[in-house]
């Protein structure tokens, strides 16, 4: 508890359709990174402006268009796959074949379904978390790890997934630690060290410049 | 580094001080205050132990009246303020109205806390009892547990914003709450209008009686006014030193990264 | 109102699936029922004339157990961060909780009720009164319950708090309700229906209350 800010002084500018991996330490701030983009952290200090939205003024704007899949799965424990991601879908404003179609994209075999959260395997949640973070179509997707836990088909599933959708107009801010895979991946590579970017490499090709931006430098609260 | 550091906590305190130089919490305005309460408290005691008559009905008991009703009528005003603070926290966000609310709330819970025992020791001399039903005390041990309630959420360990909204919320449920105990307790003990022997300025006081009465209730609004700035003040100072923390862990980072990227490069 | 359902049938059909409310709720009631009739003497009629606040104090004492339930759920696994993410209004939220614990508790008295008219003697009288009292006593405490159960629901001592913030916060419902039910058992029911006109009020502040509070509950407590 206390007041110890996760991230110091990170000054990031993302653009549509670019594909950002953000690496460092255990406890870096990459996770609160991500929050803060998320609209789920108050800003300190600072400014962000995320989807065109200044998070300074409202978070709440924001938060309907970005996916988010986080360490924790998001997931009522006691309802089936298909409950829970009825209730995901819904409750965003999307419809159960939303829900159902995200869960085929992200290869969850249909006998499952209609077995409780509880009763599955940490690999089988992950699909299911991500199923139930796409089926909504966030414009912005902050991903914590998105490989962690999963076999290679469903690694290289996700890996599809982020491509189609920068291809299609969304941004994706993912966290990783898997390097080799991560960089084949990511247009640019940011490394925070202690809430600061310490370094980062882009490929030659993309273009950093764009009106639709995401300046971030914020200290949320811990 | 750390005298620097030590040079900047002592600068911020005087450039940030609420009532000038920050040594203490005193000032001169609470010194005023603090002034004009022991000068109340000495004449209402003075009047209300010694000039004073004794009551008709309740003969020398009436003299606790005196300590009663100033303690109650303090104790409400602090319930209010808190809820004023908290209302105004959730709409405006700032530190000042989250203080106010945590140390009227305090405040309000130490009054009723003596409310009630000066009624205890009332109801023993009156009743022989130290505890009937009467209403307003029954009343005022409900308001009691419900405000301990808003302290055990204050006292717990969080962010300042995340415990600032929840006492916030506590605030102002708790407050919506005193007009329906008061309600629920007056039907339950048989009491449709304000008949209680407690809590109540009987209208037949005369003379000096009543000059004791008004005079210690000043004085229990002089001494609640004079708490709740210190009170304040105490939280503000509080808050300071962990923003204090903070600053420096902020600056501390700077550096190493600063120092780090440097040899890097 | 779609929001609001689709959270309510959510919540009753976890239930439906764990049954703890069945399981472990509903028993302790029960349990605490006996423990009553053990404490006061059933044969000098003592268990009779208190019977109405006995039944109260255990549904406050039930109540805080399918609180602390109802709110676990929403506490796990990150939960809070995908119900702020989806967009639905925090209002909506609040009162689709409220309303699945309404549903329980109303079942869970309604069971309570059949086992206090088989050991404790109980003869009805005043059916539309108590019937009355028991749902603004119930919208009541789902009200209240389920701002103070959101408030702690994350909290690690919530266990012992939220007991103390609701149960002062109840008394008044703990009164009316008794009170209104011993009036209306006795078949007097006249002044009866003043204790549910205060029960309305407490249920209706604190539904008003809770719509408001719920957004700035989900934001940062």
């Amino acid at each position: 508890m206390g007041r110890f800010p996760a991230l110091a002084g990170v000054d990031l500018d993302v653009s549509d359709s670019q594909i950002v991996l953000l690496s460092g330490h255990n406890g870096a701030g990459k996770s609160t990174l991500l929050r803060l983009c998320a609209g789920l952290v108050p800003l300190a200090s600072g400014s962000a402006v995320v989807l065109g939205n200044d998070l300074g003024k409202s978070r709440s704007a924001v938060r309907r268009r970005v996916g988010l899949l986080g360490h924790e799965t998001f997931l009522y424990e006691d309802l089936t796959v298909r409950e829970n991601l009825d209730f995901w879908s819904r409750a965003a404003g999307a419809t159960k074949e939303d829900g159902l179609s995200a869960l085929d994209r992200l290869g969850v075999a249909s006998r499952l379904h209609d077995v409780n959260v509880r009763g599955l395997s940490a690999g089988q949640r992950r699909r299911v978390s991500f199923a139930a973070m796409i089926c909504r179509r966030p414009e912005l997707w902050l991903l914590d790890e998105p490989h962690a836990g999963l076999d290679a088909a469903g690694r290289d599933t996700v890996d599809s997934l982020v491509t189609e959708a920068a291809a299609h107009g969304a941004t994706v801010l993912f966290v990783s630690h898997e390097l080799d895979r991560a960089d084949a991946l990511a247009d640019r590579h940011l490394v925070i060290d202690s809430g600061i970017i310490v370094d980062e490499t882009r490929r030659a090709d993309t273009s950093t410049t764009d009106s639709d931006s995401v300046p971030l430098g914020a200290i949320p609260d811990a | 580094m750390t005298s620097h550091s030590s040079t900047a906590a002592t600068t911020d305190l005087t450039d940030q001080g609420v009532a000038g130089g920050l040594s203490g919490t005193g000032s001169i305005g609470t010194k005023v205050i603090g002034s004009a309460a022991l000068v109340t408290v000495a004449l209402g005691a003075i009047y209300g132990l010694v000039i004073s008559g004794p009551d008709q009905k309740l003969g020398n008991t009436v003299r606790i009246i005196y300590l009663h009703v100033p303690t109650v009528l303090a104790a409400y005003l602090a319930f209010v303020i808190t809820a004023i603070g908290s209302a105004m926290y959730l709409l405006k966000r700032t530190e000042f109205w989250d203080l106010l609310a945590s140390s009227a709330a305090e405040i309000g819970v130490l009054f009723f806390a003596v409310t009630i025992i000066d009624g205890a020791l009332w109801g023993k001399v009156t009743w022989g009892v130290f505890w009937r039903w009467e209403p307003r005390l029954t009343t005022s041990a409900v308001l009691l547990l419900m405000y301990v309630g808003y302290l055990a959420i204050r006292a717990l360990p969080a962010d300042p914003r995340t415990r600032a909204t929840r006492s916030a919320i506590v605030g102002l449920v708790a407050v919506v709450n005193i007009p329906i105990v008061h309600k629920a307790v007056d039907w339950w003990r048989g009491i449709h209008q304000g008949q209680t022997v407690l809590g109540t300025v009987d209208p037949n006081m005369a003379g000096n009686q009543l000059f004791a009465m008004y005079t210690s209730m000043i004085a229990g609004l002089l001494v609640f006014a004079w708490l709740l700035i210190h009170r304040f003040r105490v939280g503000f100072l509080m808050e300071r030193t962990e923003d204090l923390a903070l600053e420096e862990a902020i600056s501390a980072r700077r550096q190493e990264n600063a120092g780090q990227t440097g040899q890097g490069a | 109102m779609r929001d609001v359902l689709l959270v309510a049938a959510k919540d009753l059909r976890i239930e439906r699936r764990s049954r703890i409310g069945t399981a472990q709720v509903l028993p302790f009631a029960l349990l605490v029922l006996l423990l009553f009739a053990f404490a006061l003497d059933p044969d000098r009629g003592l268990l009779e004339a208190a019977t109405p606040g006995l039944f109260w104090v255990t549904v406050l004492f039930s109540a805080v157990l399918a609180l602390q339930r109802n709110f676990g759920i929403e506490a796990e696994d990150g939960i809070i961060d995908a119900l702020r993410l989806c967009g639905m209004a925090p209002s909506s939220i609040y009162f689709g909780k409220v309303l699945a614990l309404v549903v329980q508790l109303f079942a869970l008295e309604f069971v309570l009720v059949i086992a206090v008219a088989v050991f404790y003697n109980l003869e009805f009288n005043g059916i539309p009164l108590l019937v009355v009292i028991s749902l603004a006593a119930t919208l009541g405490i789902a009200a209240t319950g389920s701002i103070y159960g959101a408030l702690s629901a994350r909290l690690r001592s919530r266990d012992t708090l939220l007991p103390l913030l609701m149960l002062p916060l109840l008394a008044p419902v703990l009164i009316s309700a008794t009170r209104g039910s011993e009036i209306a058992l006795r078949g007097e029911v006249g002044t009866g229906w003043s204790w549910a006109a205060l029960l309305g009020l407490f249920a209706s502040t604190y539904l008003i209350v809770g719509a408001v509070l719920f957004s700035p509950l989900l934001e940062d407590a």
